[in-house]
Parts: C-alpha cells; structure tokens; sequence
C-alpha cells in the first residue's frame, strides 16, 4: 500500500465521520424545531441564528455534568455499552458507497472507505451489534426500568431483524450481488430511458417493510418502547447522565443515518443523481471545457451531493412520522412483525425468487 | 352492564398504512402552517407577556388615598382570615394631632408584613378587607434571588398600582 492510498484511505474516514458527526446536531436541531412547527409551538430558537446553536450548547451542558454511576451497578459493561452504542453504527459507514470515484493526480479513488465485496452482510453484522449496547445498559445499570427497556429492546429488534433481513434478501436476488457499489450501478439503468431502476421501483413492497423494519431497528417511535418516556421513564438508559447519556443520544442518530443510507443505496439509487441531474452536470462539465478527470470529479461531487440529499430526505421522514404517530403497545408492536411482516417478507421472497427463475429461465 | 363496542375494521385499516397517511399529512399541514404562516401558540415570554384576566391573583399591593397614606386601619381581618397565615399586623394609633381624617383612620398599621412564599394567593384578605386596603395585583412574575425579597413590608406594599397592575 502506497503514501497515496494510505492518505486516500484517511482522507476518506476523516470526510464521513465530519458528515456523520457533523449532521447529528444539525438533526437534533431539525427534530426540536420540527416537532415544534407539527406543534404549533415556535422550539428552541434563542441560541444563534433560528436557534441553530443549540445542540452545540446542549453538548456543553451534557459534558459539564456530574459523571455519575449507579452504586449497584456492573462498572465494566455499564462504561461499555454507550461506546459500543456509537462505534456499531459508525463502523458501517466504513462499506457504504456515497460516490463512484474521483480521480486525483491522475489516480482513482473509490469513494467509499472500504471496498468489501460483502458489504451488506458487514453492514447486517454491524446493525445486529447495535442490540448490545441495549442489553448491556440495561441489564448493568441494576434498575428495573432499565431490565424492561433492554428485554423490549431485544425482543423487538430480534423480531424485525427478520423481516429486515428478508427484504434485504430479495433485494439480493434483484440485483444478484452483494457489492453495494454493484448495486448502485445496477440502479442506475433506466426502465424506458428516463425510469431509473430504483430498488423503490422493482420492489416496494420490500421498500416498505425495510422501512419499518429499520424503524423498529433505531428505536425510533412509532417503535421506541425500549425507551418509552411515559412508560419506562427513558428504559435501559434511564442510569446514564452527562457524558454518557450524551453518546447514547448521539448513537441513536448516527444508527439513524446509517439505517438511511442502507435504505438510500438499496431502494433508492444509492448515490445516483436525481433523474436529469446527471445530464445537466454532463452538460457543464462540457460547457465549463473540463478535462475528463475534472468531469468525473464534478460528477462525484453530485453524486455525493444527491446521495446526501436523499439520506436527509428520509432523516425527515423519520422526524415527521416520529411526531405523527403514537407509541404501539407490546403486543401491536409483536403482532405486525410476526404476524403480518415476516409472513409478507417470506411471500415476497418466494415471488421474487420464482419471477427471477421464470425470466431467467 | 358492560357493553361490548366492536370497532368496523375494513381490510385496509389492518395494515394501517391509510390511517398512517391521513395522520401524515395532518402534521405536515400543521409543519407548513408554523414554518411558512408562522400560525403559532407561542408566548415569546420576556419580550412579550400574557395578558391576564382582571380577576387574576397575583402580587399583593396596600391601595393609597390621594395623600399617600395607606387605607389599611390595622383592623387585623385579613390576617385573621388568611388561611396560610402569612400576613403579620402591628398596630398603631395614628397621632390625633396631625389626623386629617378624624375617626376614619385612628388606627394605622405600625408593620404590615406578608410573607409571599407562604401565601396560597387565595385572596380572602382582599375579600375580608372592610377598607379595600389590601388588594392582589396583576403582576405574576413573583421570582426572586433570595427568601427575604419575598416578605413584602409595609414600604413595599404601598407602592403605587394603577388599577390591578
Ligand atoms: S391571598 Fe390568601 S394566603 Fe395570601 S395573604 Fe391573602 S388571605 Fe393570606
Ligand atoms: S388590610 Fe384591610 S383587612 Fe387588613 S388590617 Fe388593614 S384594613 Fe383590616
């Protein structure tokens, strides 16, 4: 491995975790005033310009705290389980592709930190980490509340990584690999010329149940009951503070992101311009007289660009439905993934399976 | 006897996608009213404030006459009604000498104290005053930095209010 590729590598890391970590506060922001405006409240809007500044201050208040730890409490997997909480999802990052290539000094760089010919099963294996840290949080922290959230937490998740992991799996027949870039390049074919062969498109009906499935998967409401406010006080997190209570926050929104661009890159074109985009930057790259290289930069650049505009699109998604809908009840929420889910995933499965052998065949 | 309520379900309402999208689009017409009309129930507290009821309850005030002497005559009602027992009288007689009023105010109070942070804010003593001397004001912002702001003296409690404040 050259100086190059070993600065690529790190020039990659360095721009997705000041994405990731940078987008979370601008989120956080998203989600209190957006919550407010569903409200008709007006949220936090004192701290800097339209209250952009806020999350920052929080972070200040979080990390000034008093650093406490339950007296009864396992001291090794009660430190472990918030660190865990942030690093499972951000180690997926490292095998999603948000851009073809650029070319710099005349050599290619893949955008995307790893190139794994695996990667979606790397990134299953990164998401199932992600029921740890419940688990560990709350069975350490020797709280009742905390017990209840962490059995919610990994009933549920165990139950919807079912339904998530046979969606996925059809998804996996469609486009007959497991190379996340392959896909992205798969999608962007077109049906009729102007279609674009999104995953939404093929297959929405397993558009739908990963949607909800990663739903279930973040702990997001309307499938927050490891967390439950007004059932289980905050459930397995309720003994963290300060710092640690901060990660855990913060995780819940990086898991966020990740569990988005998965859904991006799988169903809705992964870092493929917006139908007509391509085109346009086409055009000025031309008009502009670049070089090849610098037209396949400014491609990139789009690339990066739409695929971050579609990971915020569902990111807002997940803010307005989190203010929509109410909390299911246990046994709703158990229902829905075994009863109606798993049966619909598996009936999916097999129809994608038999559609495939009948047009190959 | 207890009656069994069967609720309609159509097929549709079991995958409850319909109701998900009418919910759906409920918040985002409110989303868009607050962001884009700016239609909100919000207060900006400090720069703008509420405007209570003339009715309501707030911060005591003594009322004055036109020579800046206080109507209460130390009868000791409101602090006989007052049921958290917050109000503390002293009584006094008001020098005959230099009495423009005559029988109507022989007595005055020497000390008239109430200690805000017992009061309920019940308003019996406004209620049981014969003199109309003791009245609560409008003014609700009662926060103070220490326990001793919150005993209002007899200087305190004269100071001028218009109306209910
Ligand atoms: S408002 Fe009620 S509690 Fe307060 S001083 Fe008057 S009588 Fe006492
Ligand atoms: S304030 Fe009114 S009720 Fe109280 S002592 Fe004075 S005159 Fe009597």
């Amino acid at each position: 491995m050259s100086l190059f590729d070993i600065l690529a590598i790190l020039g990659k890391v360095a721009f997705v975790l000041a994405v990731v970590l940078g987008s979370v506060p601008l989120i956080v922001w998203f989600e209190r005033r957006g919550s407010a405006w569903i409200q008709g409240r007006v949220g936090p809007n004192r701290v800097g310009p339209f209250g952009l500044f806020q999350p920052f201050v929080d972070v200040v208040k979080f990390a000034t705290k008093e650093n406490f730890v339950p007296r009864d409490s396992s001291k090794v997997y009660y430190h472990l389980a918030p660190a865990l909480a942030v690093v499972a999802p951000l180690a997926a990052f490292a095998v999603i592709p948000f851009g073809s290539q650029i070319i710099v000094m005349g050599q290619a760089i893949q955008l995307q930190i790893t190139q794994l010919d695996i990667g979606i099963l790397a990134i299953l294996a990164f998401a199932g980490l992600e029921i740890y840290p419940v688990m560990l949080a709350g069975w350490s922290s020797n709280n009742k509340y905390g017990v209840f959230g962490a059995l919610r937490g990994s009933s549920q998740m165990m139950s919807y990584e079912i339904a998530f992991g046979l969606s996925l799996a059809s998804m996996l027949l469609v486009y007959g690999t497991f190379d996340l870039n392959e896909m992205v390049r798969y999608q962007q074919n077109t049906f009729f010329g102007f279609l674009p062969k999104w995953g939404i498109l093929l297959n929405p009906l397993s558009f739908l149940i990963f949607l909800i499935a990663i739903f279930v998967e973040t702990n997001r409401l309307p499938f927050d009951l490891p967390e439950g406010d007004s059932e289980l006080v905050a459930g397995y997190h309720i003994e963290y503070g300060a710092t640690k209570f901060m990660m855990f926050f913060f995780a819940e929104y990086v898991a966020m992101i990740m569990a988005s661009s998965v859904l991006v890159t799988l169903f809705l074109g992964g870092y493929a311009t917006l139908p007509g985009v391509g085109l346009l930057i086409h055009t000025l790259g031309i008009s502009l007289d670049l070089t090849s290289d610098n037209q396949q930069n400014l491609l990139a650049l789009g690339q990066v660009t739409s695929f971050i505009f579609k990971v915020a699109l569902i990111m807002i998604f997940y803010v307005w439905v989190r203010w929509t809908l109410p909390r299911f009840r246990f046994d709703q929420l158990m229902n829905l993934g075994w009863k109606i889910l798993f049966p619909l995933s598996l009936i999916n499965l097999m129809f994608v399976a038999s559609f495939l052998a009948w047009i190959g065949g | 006897m207890a009656k069994v309520v069967s609720r309609k379900e159509s097929f549709w309402d079991r995958f409850y996608i319909p109701a998900l999208l009418i919910g759906l689009s409920v918040t985002l017409k409110h989303f868009f009213r607050s962001l884009v009309l700016g239609k909100t129930k919000t207060i900006q507290y400090p720069e703008v404030k509420r405007e209570y009821s003339q009715r309501f309850r707030g911060r005591h005030f003594i009322s004055i006459d036109q020579n800046k002497i206080e109507n209460c005559t130390s009868c000791y009602l409101c602090q006989t009604v007052c049921p958290a027992e917050c109000i503390t009288i002293v009584a006094e007689e008001r020098d005959p000498a230099q009495n423009p009023y005559g029988v109507a105010k022989e007595k005055k109070p020497l000390s008239f104290d109430i200690d805000a942070l017992r009061c309920c804010f019940c308003g019996m003593c406004e209620e049981a005053c014969p003199k109309d001397a003791i009245k609560l004001s409008r003014d609700y912002e009662l926060a103070t930095l220490n326990r001793d702001e919150a005993m209002y003296d007899l200087n305190y409690l004269k100071r001028e209010v218009k109306g209910r404040g």
